[in-house]
């Protein structure tokens, strides 16, 4: 494909302004973290934090019980993580390796609730959940795992799953395996990458939520760290090198993960655009 | 194989249920709480029919015209801003340069942050004294502005701050960009033509597909927005960002109504399904599909 060398260079240019404007707000993230009040203030702004405040990060995350908000946010997303993977493993191998009779409308009923806002299903989950007695508990952020592992999953599982060759089941069946020793033996070892994308959004979606913990969790001790940053933001309204190193804090561990798990992610929201 | 029907609702029996219990259930529930008046702080709950959606409609109820106004602003604004640059971005990085997965990861990278991370950042680039935006404003000679704190540029403000987190919608649009067969572009060297119309008669009508899913995502999100209301604006000022889903939540949660909040969740249920199926039926007339059969 020919393209010219000035559109090249035009293209190239724009990129490079995109990526700037993309990136600006992390680098000021991190340099006013590692800032006391006076050098933030400082006008011009300076980029390079100097002398550097290591301390603001101890200062952030001591004024709050931080440590607990990590270690709860951490349960949450372990019994997240399980529910999900098991659940939507199993659930989008029924959708897609068994032939069985109302399959497809039933997942086309299943992938209709996608359309459905959250809104309305939220008071009376809400409402079910607070009579069981389970308000300012974790089984209603956790729970719902263990049932499907949500609709978007099993969709993003199944599609993968639709590209491993029938022959591969056929031959095990010739080998006496049944449906789950196909699962176990087949399908499982071959989507591998599928359920680490699942596993990386799942994460990310449950680290990130806001509204779940906060309709559902009452007492500080199990708050959560995106509610724990919130309620700090209250508090400490104007204290920006606090507040940046709470959010610094709280962003990382998703940067780690994205990094780490990047080729993944890119694989996994092709798939899902794909064929929607 | 044989046992299909009873090992197909084995395997799938989690998220049926899950189905049941945590949308279905939910739903009916929700509408029957929609035609009561259930208060948690009231004792006794009666059916009141249609009533608490007359009072939506009727006037009575300000901040339900209030909350969809900002809404509907806000979703005209931010739908086509996300489906504009994420495929304007999409196109720059499909361009064959060096360096492209490093772009690409600084484009996606936002679009992880958690949303109350991501606000706190944002509150501070707008803050109109101290914040980098309006220093970098001042220092080009150009105007200012309150921006989240000021009636006229809360909206557009906060749409602002959802543009950072665009990456996922445009490696989307890269995954549709880069679908495209490269001799359909070869065809058009040929023929002399150039970038435009490259993407004026090959770019942009193979891309439709992911355009029309990229837009349906777009608007039923957008419409949800609820995160940016509670931690960035408090619905202010003046109501001006009071979004509707934050308003839905104020109603049954603060202030208890959990009857007409759902009658709340429903209007917007429709108002979703309403736009999705304009999108749907529009598609037919702009949607290309290879092969002239619809997918």
């Amino acid at each position: 494909m020919k393209t010219s060398r000035l559109t090249l260079a035009a293209g190239y240019a724009a990129l490079i302004l995109v990526s700037v404007m993309f990136i600006t707000p992390f680098i000021w993230l991190i340099r006013s973290s590692l800032m006391n009040l006076s050098q933030i203030f400082t006008m011009p702004p300076e980029w390079i934090p100097n002398p550097v405040q290591w301390g603001n990060f101890k200062k952030a995350l001591t004024i709050l019980p931080f440590d607990t908000y990590f270690m709860n946010t951490f349960i949450i997303v372990i019994g997240v993580l399980v529910g999900t993977i098991v659940t939507s493993t199993v659930a989008a191998f029924g959708f897609s390796r068994i032939q069985w009779k109302g399959r497809d409308i039933v997942f086309a009923i299943l992938m209709s609730s996608m359309m459905l806002p959250a809104a309305v299903t939220l008071i009376p989950s809400f409402l079910g959940w607070q009579m069981l007695g389970f308000y300012d508990t974790y089984y209603p952020l956790i729970a719902p795992a263990y049932f499907g592992g949500g609709i978007f999953n099993i969709f993003l599982l199944r599609q993968f799953y639709l590209t491993i060759p029938r022959d591969f089941d056929e031959a095990a069946v010739v080998d006496g395996a049944g449906y789950f020793g196909i699962y176990f033996k087949i399908i499982l070892p071959l989507s591998r990458s599928a359920v680490i994308v699942v596993a990386l959004f799942t994460f990310l979606g449950t680290w990130n939520d806001f509204m779940g913990p906060l309709i559902y969790l009452k007492s500080d001790h199990l708050f959560t760290l995106a509610l724990g940053l919130q309620m700090f933001q209250g508090t400490y309204t104007a204290q920006w090198d606090l507040l940046m190193a709470a959010s610094a804090a709280i962003v990382l561990p998703c940067v780690i993960v994205f990094l780490v798990g990047q080729r993944y992610f890119l694989e996994g929201i092709t798939l899902t655009g794909l064929k929607g | 194989m044989r046992k299909g029907l009873f090992y197909g609702l084995l395997f799938t029996s989690p998220a049926i249920l899950g189905f049941l219990l945590f949308t279905l259930g939910p739903m009916i529930a929700s509408l029957v709480l929609s035609l009561s008046d259930y208060n948690v702080f009231k004792e006794g709950t009666a059916f009141i029919g249609f009533d608490n959606y007359v009072r939506l409609f009727s006037g009575e109820d300000d901040l339900f015209y209030q909350s969809l106004g900002a809404t509907f602003y806000f979703v005209a604004l931010r739908v086509p801003a996300v489906i504009l640059i994420s495929f304007a971005v999409a196109l720059l990085l499909n361009m064959n340069v060096k360096g492209r997965a490093l772009f690409r990861t600084i484009i996606y990278l936002p679009s992880i942050v958690p949303a109350v991370a991501s606000a706190m950042i944002w509150m501070w680039l707008l803050n109109p004294d101290l914040g980098l935006i309006n220093t970098v404003l001042e220092w080009l000679h150009l105007p200012t502005s309150n921006w989240l704190y000021a009636e006229s540029s809360v909206i557009p403000s906060v749409v602002l701050t959802t543009l950072w987190g665009i990456g996922g919608t445009v490696i989307i649009f890269l995954a549709g960009l880069s679908g495209i067969p490269k001799q359909y572009y070869e065809a058009i060297d040929v023929d002399g033509g150039g970038w435009y119309s490259k993407l004026r008669h090959i770019t942009i009508p193979m891309v439709t597909p992911t355009l029309f899913f990229n837009t349906i995502m777009t608007i039923i999100g957008s419409f949800q927005v609820f995160n940016e209301a509670y931690i960035l604006t408090d619905g202010g000022p003046n109501n001006k960002s009071l979004f509707y889903v934050f308003y839905l939540w104020r109603t049954g949660f603060r202030d208890t109504e959990m009857g007409y909040a759902s009658a709340l969740a429903w209007v917007l249920f429709v108002i979703i399904l309403f736009f999705t199926f304009i999108v749907f039926k529009s598609s037919k007339s702009w949607v290309y599909y290879e092969g002239g059969g619809r997918s």
